[in-house]
């Protein structure tokens, strides 16, 4: 599947379906119809036995779910209100355009217009309780007559490539690992494989608990789309990590400190095999390794991100790249596992 | 004894992520006092001493290996490295102090004076003596941890101060509990466990595979008298506490309860603790699986994350018979 049709599917978290069904599709296609399921999590999980017995049993994860909305009332004007899914700032979503519901109705998030703000309304900050969705409804029950309260809303971003080599698209964190996972379900390897299409990751790891509850494996490999840092006006201690210098290997993050063995083991791979990558500097943040590390009686984990400008807005930036740098180096290890 | 295992344990370095050199420590001071030894995807050091009845309880006991520290997460052209914490660190406390990596680099970590703000761990970086970027890697990388330099000293007869004194102290403990144990009906499992300071995350993983009928935490708690501090209501020198109850659990009242029986029973004074703040292992251990009844046994600790924690040795001693005498009894 090519990542611009994956970018371009909506799927928050909680309202995965539609990209399920597909990555389904692809990992039976892939691995063989018995080979892939989807667990009671919502997760799809599919298995690919390795060619040779006593090697560790590696797990390759990546959520499948963005951030999004959910609408939660209307107003009687037939304005829409709204609450974020995921970690979302509610400066970027001014003035953008959404769809709603499976149906795709386009929608704006609306604000007031400069002209009718006071000098005080311009200083402020508009959170999310004082931004409202226009689907052109001419009254509260035409609005939810089409967005019955519970319907998602998605950002409305086309996929582009542009620059020499880059990409701005929604939903690159985390479609550039599932881009990823789906390269190296090509390929058979020495180890065990189970590959994770996790749900829920971005309002808490959610769907990952249980997909390390059932996998149990002894070594993750947790791939992102993760937040680089690299602009002009960032002193050089906070660049976290950046575009075009190949893919981020994590030491530590907000929620999971990474095998120091592992971490070790995985740059001297990338450096044995010539895989441009980057230590990611920054520490904040969490994703499904937490989850992974500490299920059961624990594994290891080690997070791979592709750099992405911009992460959980309606257009993110990565580099193409630095996506075929995450392939590349979790294809080593799984040769080499 | 109590204060020379206590002394070797201080020495060993060990933050969040990186216990391994206290693990060894452990191993070396117990290996000819238990039936088993295994370290597990965590970093747990796992170990069990056997006992006598096969329908006997299975006691799981904690002490946490890890302290707090700094990792680093930029190194500049000019050599000095920017740090975030690992664990709860003040960065108050932490400026122009003495620090050690894992490899024995030294260096002084340290914050500009600067006007109108307080110093915050972005500001802080450390000096290794690097003249530059390349020199400065030639002995630390991007990921390694720096912990406060060991500096073990005695304050008066009893008491004693350290840098990560939270929760070698306990390590101590259950280190000499295996030293001294009877023959018990009960199987003791002492875990060494790992990653405490950044949310008890290592006793979850060792509690799931150890599958204990009872658990035990061994921490560190606050203190309530010194100038300006009254609570917590515990005293440093009037016996180990038995907690009740802080932010990540309460205590089973029955794991409770028998420590206090155990403590009268052994001769020991013992404090009761009801800290508004703070967590330990209990709580990972207490929610394992399908649930396990835990309690926590505490050493009240002054300056807790500080490069001087201190102690009273009498809560130590205090402790280590309550302890032996809470697996005779349960």
């Amino acid at each position: 599947m090519e990542l611009k049709q994956l970018c371009e599917i909506h799927a928050p978290s909680g309202d995965e379906g539609q990209l399920r069904k597909l990555l389904l599709e692809e990992g039976k296609r892939l691995c063989g119809a018995e080979n892939a399921r989807i667990d009671r999590s919502g997760n799809v999980v599919c298995t690919r036995k390795g060619t040779q017995p006593g090697k560790p049993h590696v797990c390759v994860s990546a959520h499948m779910d963005e951030v999004g909305f959910i609408i939660e009332a209307a107003t009687e004007d037939g304005l829409l209100r709204f609450h974020p899914i995921g970690g979302i700032d509610p400066r970027v979503v001014v003035s953008k355009r959404v769809l709603v519901g499976h149906d795709l109705l386009p929608g704006v998030i609306g604000a007031m217009a400069i002209h009718l703000q006071s000098a005080a309304d311009r200083n402020r900050v508009l959170g999310f309780d004082g931004l409202y969705i226009d689907i052109g409804a001419k009254d509260k029950a035409e609005a939810l007559a089409k967005c019955p309260v519970g319907t998602y809303a998605y950002f409305d971003t086309p996929y582009q490539p542009f620059g020499d080599g880059f990409v701005c698209a929604k939903a690159l964190d985390d479609r550039v690992g599932c881009y990823t996972i789906l390269e190296l379900m090509r390929e058979t390897y020495p180890c065990d494989v189970t590959f994770v299409f996790a749900v829920q990751e971005e309002v808490g790891c959610r769907g990952s608990h249980g997909a390390a509850y059932g996998v149990q494996p002894d070594i993750v490999l947790n791939l992102e789309g993760t937040a680089a840092n690299d602009l002009g006006c960032v002193d050089d201690q906070f660049k976290v990590c950046r575009p075009t210098q190949g893919v981020a290997v994590s030491f530590m993050d907000g929620s999971s400190i990474g095998q120091r063995k592992l971490f070790k083991e995985i740059l001297d791979l990338a450096e044995h095999e010539h895989i441009p990558h980057q230590i990611k500097r920054g520490v904040t943040g969490s994703n499904d390794a937490s989850a992974y590390q500490r299920a059961a009686a624990g594994c290891l984990t080690c997070v791979l991100s592709v750099p992405c400008r911009y992460i959980h807005s309606g257009a993110s930036v990565a580099y193409l790249e630095d996506i075929q740098s995450q392939y590349e180096l979790v294809h080593a290890f799984l040769m080499h596992a | 004894m109590l204060r020379d295992t206590l002394k070797t344990l201080l020495a060993a370095y060990g933050p969040s992520g990186n216990e391994h050199t206290v693990a060894e420590t452990v191993k070396g001071l117990i290996a000819s006092h238990v039936d088993s030894m295994r370290v597990d995807a965590m970093g747990n050091l796992i170990v069990e001493k056997l006992g006598t009845d096969e329908n006997g309880k299975r006691i799981m006991f904690s002490a946490h290996m890890d302290h707090i520290g700094f990792v680093v997460t930029d190194i500049d052209e000019n050599g000095f490295l920017r740090v975030h914490n690992v664990g709860g660190v003040n960065p108050v406390i932490s400026n122009a102090r003495h620090v050690v990596f894992e490899n024995g680099v030294e260096g002084v970590i340290y914050c500009q004076p600067l006007k109108g703000e307080n110093p915050a761990m972005k500001y802080l970086f450390i000096d290794i003596g690097a003249e530059d970027r390349a020199d400065a890697e030639r002995s630390v990388q991007v990921g390694d941890m720096a912990v406060y330099a060991p500096d073990f000293f005695e304050l008066g007869e009893n008491r004693v101060a350290s840098p990560a004194m939270d929760d070698r102290c306990a390590c101590a403990l259950l280190c000499e509990m295996l030293m001294y144990l009877d023959e018990t009906p009960n199987t003791v499992v002492a875990v060494f466990s790992t990653q405490e300071e950044v949310g008890c995350r290592g006793a979850m993983t060792a509690a799931y595979s150890v599958r204990p009928d009872m658990g035990v935490a061994l921490d560190v708690t606050a203190w309530g008298d010194t100038p300006e501090v009254k609570l917590p209501a515990v005293k440093l020198g009037k016996g180990p506490a038995v907690k009740f109850i802080d932010s990540s659990m309460i205590a089973t009242p029955a794991v409770r309860d028998l420590m206090l029986r155990a403590a009268e029973e052994a001769g020991v004074a013992a404090q009761r603790e009801v800290l508004p703040f703070g967590g330990t292992d209990g709580s990972s251990i207490q929610r394992s699986r399908a649930g396990v009844p835990t309690g926590t046994l505490s050493i009240p600790c002054r300056y807790v994350h500080s490069p001087a924690e201190v102690i009273d040795m009498r809560d130590m001693e205090g402790a280590l018979k309550l302890l032996l005498k809470l697996v005779e009894i349960a």
